[in-house]
């Protein structure tokens, strides 16, 4: 595969982990979080923190869409499923999240919900078209990367004239939740040192919004590309700023993405969406201008307001530690529920579910390394 | 939320739609997010969407850095 | 004589369907087994005309397995629920290192299946059981009300024998073993979930279902006293197959990812619909656990039969309580292989 395996190269990897150990400098442990959960996922299954020296921690952040998404609005979701005019169409992720009382639009649909797992919004745009009789409603999560998908879908709705199609929209900003992230105070939390910014929400909203971490924050930022190399090329260069004292915004993922990111995207999503004044986000609490909705000529495609949609909180098992996760704060072996009460088969928590949530990651990637496996770390002093 | 894969456009089709192939498994999907897409460009692939096309000099450019600084590691 | 024929009218087999008569023990039910099965089975036994067969057994260990068929859609690339059937039932008996002998097949019909379809079905299993030379012997018919069946479930069930001193199974894997796998991963299931979700492929990804006992046989003549165990990986995946093992025989497993066969375009699909081959299913593959001084002369024999060629070793058996298997990825750093929780459901994160 073209542009995917050359950044796979386990040769070209070995000796870039060496070059890293060579620059890290003993004695300082440096500690950078990935804040996007497809990073997380690359580094727990390629087993990139197995290159690094020991002293470079990755911490892994809250850019897990399904993993922020409040209890609050999958029990909606599911509300709206088991009406019995409604198709919702759903991303596979959101299958076996937990609701209210152990529910999720798994066991709906188990028990006759009309649920349709997608792979795109196209595919829910052809449901509606080819089925006027149901009222269809896509559940629509993510961050940048997604949002514009959901904005051509409307858009799609509104040339096709169809009056059975709205979106229940969940759609959250990425540069909001690396402010949470970078001012929070939780006693205990860790210094981050510098963050690599997510390649694909980067290809949207390019690398102008993370400026202002590096300005005020004086956090360095480098995007990096999907692939295991890119990852670590980018902790490279996080390295490198780090010890000549630089805070800056790199971009090692230049081949899909542009200072100023996709314009045509950009302007969809500008028209159609609007800000909420404030979002709860599961782990984060609320944040402020942190989340979407559909602007007011785009009303009739929205279903929160075709179905006088109204979101009751939902609180989290007391002992499910995914906030504090979340945040970087404490790691997936620190829950008392982790591989007890909560595994994939029964998750009480969403990063136990969703397959890029740190939980999950560990779980189905990295547990074994709580006890010493003989797995030996390449480049560790 | 980010898997996506670089796929090839090998053929456009009416109303903003392309086949693109991944070695030889070919789908269909939107290319109405990316301006002037042509035969022959390799496009990052989101849900069906294409999001931005990729840069075949950036990317020699990235491999040339990598094996670079890969490189300074294997002397070491 | 009775000049009216004995079952009544033949069946429309281009554009008639299954109705609840043809279930239901009359002559409907004698003509659509004597039209459908009968006619693609075709063996002594089934002229015989029984609810049972007889047949000898000339003693020693005898073998015997069931399985149920409900894949969806029933025809894919490479292969149908019939071939499936066949070919799942005998690999079954071949896991044990048996040689298996006779078959019998079970229908459940929705009200509605074409006829056309059933006898497409009925002829892959013919054929299938022909080529594997294994017959099916005897078999029973039910036809159940519209939306109780999804179309068509197959159930079966496979007799054989197992060659004396032979003793293979799962709990028999020890530390120092080495893990032999007889091919691609992830074909079959690529190429089902390929129909499902209309993928198209410039070449297509082909079910790869095969009956392995002839595979089999080749391996325990070339070293039977040291296989400690065979296994098919299919639902699940080889992880699941992996992680089964390890824990029947309380051990640990590490294998090399770079070391595991995929096809590019099976590498390519999984990654467009977000799957990991190591949890897709395989009809036509074995991973074999055998003592370390026997591994290159099973391997060896293993490239040398069509089933195998692109046989490799992909890793050993080590000690480990927790009973994990671990990967060495092709990146260089290591992961666990879990079991798969649940349906694999394709990710876009």
């Amino acid at each position: 595969m073209k542009h995917v395996d050359e950044y796979r190269d386990g040769e070209l990897a070995r000796d870039l982990a060496r070059r890293i150990a060579l620059e890290a400098r003993a004695g300082h442990t440096y500690r950078f979080m990935e804040f996007c959960g497809g990073h997380t996922h690359a580094i727990s299954r390629y087993g990139v923190e197995d290159l690094l020296p020991g002293n470079i921690r990755m911490i892994h952040g809250p850019g897990c869409p399904v993993c922020v998404l409040p209890m609050g609005r999958i029990d909606d979701a599911i509300t709206l499923a088991e009406r019995p005019q409604v198709t919702l169409c759903t991303y596979g992720d959101l299958m076996r999240v937990p609701g209210s009382n152990g529910s999720s639009l798994l066991k709906s649909k188990a028990a006759g919900a009309d649920i349709r797992m997608v792979y795109s919004t196209l595919d829910a745009i052809a449901i509606a078209s080819n089925e006027p009789e149901r009222q269809v409603v896509f559940l629509a999560i993510g961050f940048e990367t997604t949002t514009p998908p959901t904005a051509m879908a409307i858009r799609l709705a509104q040339k096709k004239r169809l009056t059975n199609f709205s979106v229940f929209c969940n759609h959250v900003l990425t540069p909001s939740a690396i402010q949470k992230i970078l001012q929070a105070s939780d006693p205990g939390a860790v210094e981050i040192d510098g963050l690599i910014g997510p390649a694909h929400v980067s290809t949207i909203i390019g690398t102008t919004p993370y400026q202002r971490f590096a300005t005020e924050f004086h956090k360095p930022v480098v995007v990096a590309g999907f692939e295991p190399l890119d990852v670590v090329q980018a902790i490279l260069m996080l390295l490198r700023q780090v010890n000549e004292g630089r805070a800056e915004i790199e971009n090692q993922y230049i081949r899909a993405v542009s200072a100023d990111g996709n314009r045509k995207a950009l302007a969809e999503i500008a028209d159609i969406f609007e800000l909420r004044d404030s979002f709860e986000w599961r782990g984060l609490g609320e944040i402020p201008d942190s989340a979407l909705r559909l602007r007011e000529p785009y009303a009739q495609f929205d279903a929160e307001r075709r179905f006088a949609i109204v979101t009751k909180p939902a609180r989290d098992n007391p002992a499910c530690e995914c906030g504090a996760i979340l945040r970087g704060v404490k790691r997936p072996r620190d829950c008392k529920l982790f591989g007890a009460a909560c595994t994939p088969e029964t998750p009480m928590g969403a990063c136990m579910v969703s397959s890029e949530g740190s939980c999950a990651a560990y779980w189905a990637y990295g547990r074994f390394r709580d006890r010493e496996t003989g797995l030996q770390r390449v480049g560790a002093r | 939320m980010c898997l996506a894969i670089p796929a090839r456009v090998i053929e456009l089709l009416p109303d903003e739609m392309a086949r693109v192939s991944l070695d030889g498994v070919v789908v269909n999907a939107s290319v109405a997010l990316v301006e002037d897409v042509a035969i022959g460009d390799y496009v990052v692939l989101h849900v069906g969407y294409a999001l931005a096309k990729i840069d075949e000099d950036e990317a020699l450019r990235t491999l040339a850095l990598l094996r670079e600084a890969a490189l300074l590691g294997a002397g070491a | 004589m009775n000049k009216y024929e004995p079952l009544g009218r033949k069946l429309d087999l281009r554009s008639g369907r299954v109705d609840l008569s043809h279930g239901s023990g009359g002559r409907a039910m004698a003509r659509l087994i004597a039209d459908v099965f009968h006619k693609a089975f075709d063996n002594e036994f089934l002229r015989a005309g029984n609810d049972q067969s007889v047949f000898g057994v000339a003693g020693g260990r005898m073998v015997m397995t069931t399985d149920g068929y409900v894949v969806s859609p029933l025809f894919f690339p490479g292969g149908d629920i019939g071939d499936l059937a066949v070919n799942g039932t005998i690999n079954d008996i071949a896991m044990a290192g048996a040689k298996p002998l006779y078959m019998s097949a079970s229908f459940i019909i929705e009200e509605g299946f074409p006829l056309a379809d059933l006898a497409r079905v009925a002829q892959s299993m013919g054929d299938a059981s022909r080529a594997a030379n294994v017959p099916i012997i005897t078999g029973d018919t039910k036809v159940v009300e519209r939306g109780k069946a999804d179309g068509l479930f197959i159930s079966t069930a496979c007799v054989g024998v197992v060659p004396a001193g032979l003793y293979l199974s799962g709990d028999r894997a020890r530390p120092g073993d080495v893990i032999l796998l007889s091919g691609s991963i992830g074909d079959h299931g690529v190429a089902v979930m390929s129909k499902r979700e209309n993928l198209s492929f410039e070449a297509q990804v082909l079910s790869d279902t095969a009956a392995l006992h002839d595979l089999v046989a080749v391996m325990v003549e070339a070293a039977g006293a040291s296989i400690r165990l065979m296994r098919d990986p299919t639902r699940g995946g080889l992880a699941a197959t992996l992680n089964e093992i390890a824990h029947q025989s309380r051990v640990g497993v590490r294998i090399e990812e770079a070391a595991v066969p995929v096809r590019p375009r099976v590498a390519a699909a999984c990654e467009l619909l977000g799957l990991d081959p190591l949890f897709v299913a395989n009809e036509g593959k074995l991973v074999a656990f055998v003592a370390s001084e026997a591994a290159e002369t099973l391997l060896a024999a293993m490239r040398a039969h069509p089933l195998g060629q692109d046989s490799a070793r992909i890793g050993e058996v080590i000690e480990d309580e927790h009973c994990f298997v671990q990967m060495t990825t092709a990146f260089g750093g290591g992961r666990i292989v879990d079991w798969l929780s649940g349906e694999q459901l394709p990710r876009i994160c």
